[in-house]
């Protein structure tokens, strides 16, 4: 159970070796306001806390617990009649407490969003159902499986936010999930599902709120600067679990998909499942695998090992083969324009690029880098197979350095001044 | 397993594109071009193409060596170079020329810069421009009639101007004896006859086929337009360079380019005769050398238009396709710089 399972702060362990722990009990205490708690996902025996292999890279303070068979929730775990009840502060505070955060794969602590400050009053809450990334089907089994679960969700998310209506946006390659979203639609509800035209990267959030309301964010700001809160659907499922049925978030359902293995499968994990205990289930590996992704094929974090946990953001894991990898080396910029074409922000991919590359970052940032997500379309559409994406993470990390060692500089010459 | 997992950026799937196949690509949609020159000029000019594009990869290969950077003529772009080269001069120059133009043209217009992606101008052209400047006679006085046709296109015996020089030529000349007040009727009369004449449907079908004299590559629209619908098919170029191009130089030379007054040019004769559509289509569209966003391209394609427009009417050349693309490719880095589009959500001013 690594501590770190969301953009933020880690949490703090509260538990220690040889402690007992039932499922869903909270093990980790969040650390700040953009910060969430992390819980047992099953009964068993704290072993270590520890450091271990993280899927975000590198190593992270992890709880290890060893199962004994008990499986029964935590007495801390109970259900509530009464939803209707819940005020939007109740909410938020549930959603906290349970740990909840974005499903979608960035992992945002849930209660943040659906708290803006005053001065942006939100009157739409979109769903995300237009699945991120190619490859990843989680999303559209949890909205054939438990349509009533991510509408109820989605009721409450509305309640926290104060917001008059509520709309799931669905790519229309999915049309046997919009009609099972429209089903369970209950009459005179405030709630709209739409179906969108399939496209890269529809899921992301600034698209699919121009997809549906035809609203831009404005670039460098976010959602509620348009009145929108975004959430994907497993979050909203997530949000009734945790409201109706008092469960933290102990696990998530996760695509566990490459041709390499012998049965692609959707989990529905626990967190801190092990992949190597996953890619068992789904039958091993067939084939040769030359790369472990965790999220998609556009955004996905390469892993070097299997012995790392499912963590709440983790929407999937991508296994592919020697023969669909690409390890040509880049050519040089034959300035096509493709990449132009291509990006969803209407940046210069190329120009940006080559200033990363020349370390020439503040003129990056004025030409738009910190715009891009680094959703890989421009890499993907690229005839010279340039590590876009690469030099762009590289450039906004060096900027951030920048910034920082910016603002140290100037601390420190108050520091003196005063 | 583990031990060879290999660690990357994202994105991990890439569209089955390459620098190669989009090079290859041209290669297939300039071969119907290629084919029609030997119909046309007969099997000098292939052989004139093949020594432009052996030329053109030897001096790439062995400069490439001598930098010490790994040789990459099998990527094609030396192949189109040595090609367009070609189809830019007269079937009748002697061999050494195409050879003396791919040299310069990948010498000088590529390899001095970088090689592939960094030369500011089409090396094509600068080779074909290195040639008319230095070899004039050679590169304006050996064009051979086409098969089935005239040098001009259009068949009026008795008239020198039409039986020794290319469409574009012949409207020069007629245009400058009308325009003269010295002209006598005769010579006028006789002019304005010859106009017609290029105007005529004969005169259009035959520039349309490519039964005319001019450079081995690009008299045939037809053909040409065969591998343009090709390369538009594969997004190997895009629309907005040719159109615009084409469209301003019609529109320019319908307004100014008759000899009656304002709005009495030919339009689709200035559009099918000479380089043009060889020059918007295969050349103008190069990729490193036009801009990468998309007003940019159109204010390319404008400016190419009105350049080719004021050369063909007023300039000292009968043509003007090459320099015009030459002038705007040096434009390019500013054209860019200056039609950034707006970024998704950007707001008019920043506080």
């Amino acid at each position: 159970m690594p501590l770190r399972q969301a953009l933020g702060a880690p949490a703090e362990p509260i538990v220690k070796v040889g402690d007992e722990v039932g499922r869903g009990q909270k093990i980790g205490e969040a650390n700040g306001f953009v910060s969430v708690p992390v819980h047992a996902s099953i009964g068993g025996k704290v072993t270590a806390v520890s450091r271990f292999p993280h899927p975000l890279g590198g190593e992270q303070d992890a709880i290890v617990i060893e199962g004994e068979g008990d499986d029964s929730w935590h007495e801390s775990v109970q259900p509530r009649e009464n939803v209707e009840a819940l005020s939007g502060d109740d909410i938020k505070n549930i959603v906290r407490e349970a740990g909840l955060v974005g499903l979608g794969g960035a992992a945002f602590p849930t209660h943040v969003k659906l708290s803006p400050p005053e001065s942006k009053p939100i009157d739409t809450a979109i769903l995300n159902g237009a699945e991120c990334e190619p490859w990843l089907t989680a999303d559209h089994r949890l909205m054939n499986e438990r349509p009533e679960g991510i509408l109820r969700g989605l009721e409450l998310i509305t309640r926290a936010l104060g917001c008059e209506r509520g709309i799931v946006g669905i790519e229309s390659n999915k049309l046997d999930a919009v009609e099972s979203m429209r089903r369970a639609l209950s009459p005179g509800s405030n709630i709209k599902v739409v179906a969108l035209q399939v496209k890269y990267p529809q899921g992301a959030e600034k698209q699919l709120i121009s997809a549906i309301l035809g609203r831009r964010v404005p670039a460098g700001g976010l959602p509620m600067d348009v009145g929108v809160v975004v959430q994907n659907v497993g979050t909203s499922l997530a949000v009734y679990d945790a409201c109706r049925h008092g469960r933290p978030l102990v696990e998530r359902v996760v695509t566990i998909t490459g041709t390499p293995l012998s049965r692609p499968t959707n989990f529905a994990a626990r967190i801190g499942t092990l992949l190597s205990g996953l890619v068992d289930e789904a039958g091993g590996l067939d084939g040769d695998t030359a790369k472990v992704v965790s999220g998609g094929p556009m955004m996905g974090i390469t892993q070097f090992t299997l012995d790392v946990p499912v963590i709440k953001g983790m929407s999937g894991v991508l296994f592919l083969g020697p023969d669909e990898i690409d390890v040509l080396p880049p050519e040089p910029c034959i300035r096509c324009g493709h990449c132009v074409h291509a990006c969803p922000m209407k940046l210069l991919p190329t120009t940006i690029e080559k200033l990363v590359m020349a370390e020439r970052i503040d003129q990056a940032v004025a030409t738009g880098l910190n715009d891009c997500m680094e959703c890989g379309s421009c890499a993907y559409v690229c005839p010279s197979r340039r590590r876009l994406v690469h030099y762009f993470k590289f450039g906004k990390y060096l900027a951030y350095q920048r910034k920082k060692a910016a603002l140290e500089k100037s601390e420190r010459e108050k520091g003196k001044g005063a | 397993m583990q031990d060879r997992l290999i660690i990357s950026a994202s994105p991990h799937i890439r569209e089955d594109v390459s620098v190669k196949r989009v090079m290859y690509g041209v290669v297939i949609a300039l071969a119907p071009a290629i084919i029609g020159s030997v119909y046309f000029y007969g099997a000098r000019a292939l052989l004139l193409t093949l020594l432009a594009i052996v030329a053109a990869l030897v001096t790439e290969a062995a400069i490439q060596r001598a930098r010490g950077v790994p040789v990459t003529i099998a990527d094609g772009s030396a192949l189109v170079t040595g090609i367009l080269l070609a189809f830019n001069l007269p079937a009748g120059v002697p061999w050494w020329i195409p050879v003396a133009g791919s040299i310069f043209a990948i010498a000088i217009g590529k390899q001095v810069f970088g090689g592939l992606g960094y030369n500011p101008l089409n090396p094509a052209l600068l080779g074909r421009a290195f040639l008319l400047a230095s070899w004039p006679v050679h590169m304006t006085t050996t064009w051979l009639p086409a098969r089935g046709g005239s040098l001009s296109g259009i068949a009026m015996r008795g008239v020198d101007a039409v039986t020794q020089a290319t469409p574009l030529a012949v409207l020069r000349q007629v245009s400058d004896i009308i325009g003269d007040p010295s002209s006598t009727t005769h010579q006028v009369v006789q002019a304005r006859e010859v106009l017609a004449e290029l105007g005529s449907a004969d005169s259009i079908a035959n520039l349309f086929i490519g039964r005319v004299g001019g450079c081995i590559g690009e008299t045939s629209v037809l053909l040409l337009l065969v591998g343009a619908a090709y390369l538009m098919f594969k997004h190997y170029i895009e629309w907005r360079i040719p159109s615009t191009y084409i469209a301003t130089v019609a529109i320019l030379t319908w307004i100014f380019g008759g000899p009656s007054g304002f709005f009495t040019g030919n339009a689709v004769f200035h559009i099918l005769a000479g380089g043009l559509i060889l020059g918007a289509f295969y050349m103008a569209t190069d990729m490193v050398t036009s801009p990468v966003t998309p007003r940019g391209m159109i204010i390319f394609g404008v400016g190419c238009g009105v350049l080719t427009s004021i050369i063909r009417l007023i300039g000292g050349y009968p043509e003007g396709v090459s320099y015009s693309i030459l002038l705007m490719n040096v434009a390019t880095p500013l054209i860019d710089r200056h039609t950034r589009p707006k970024v998704f959500g950007e707001v008019k001013k920043r506080g």
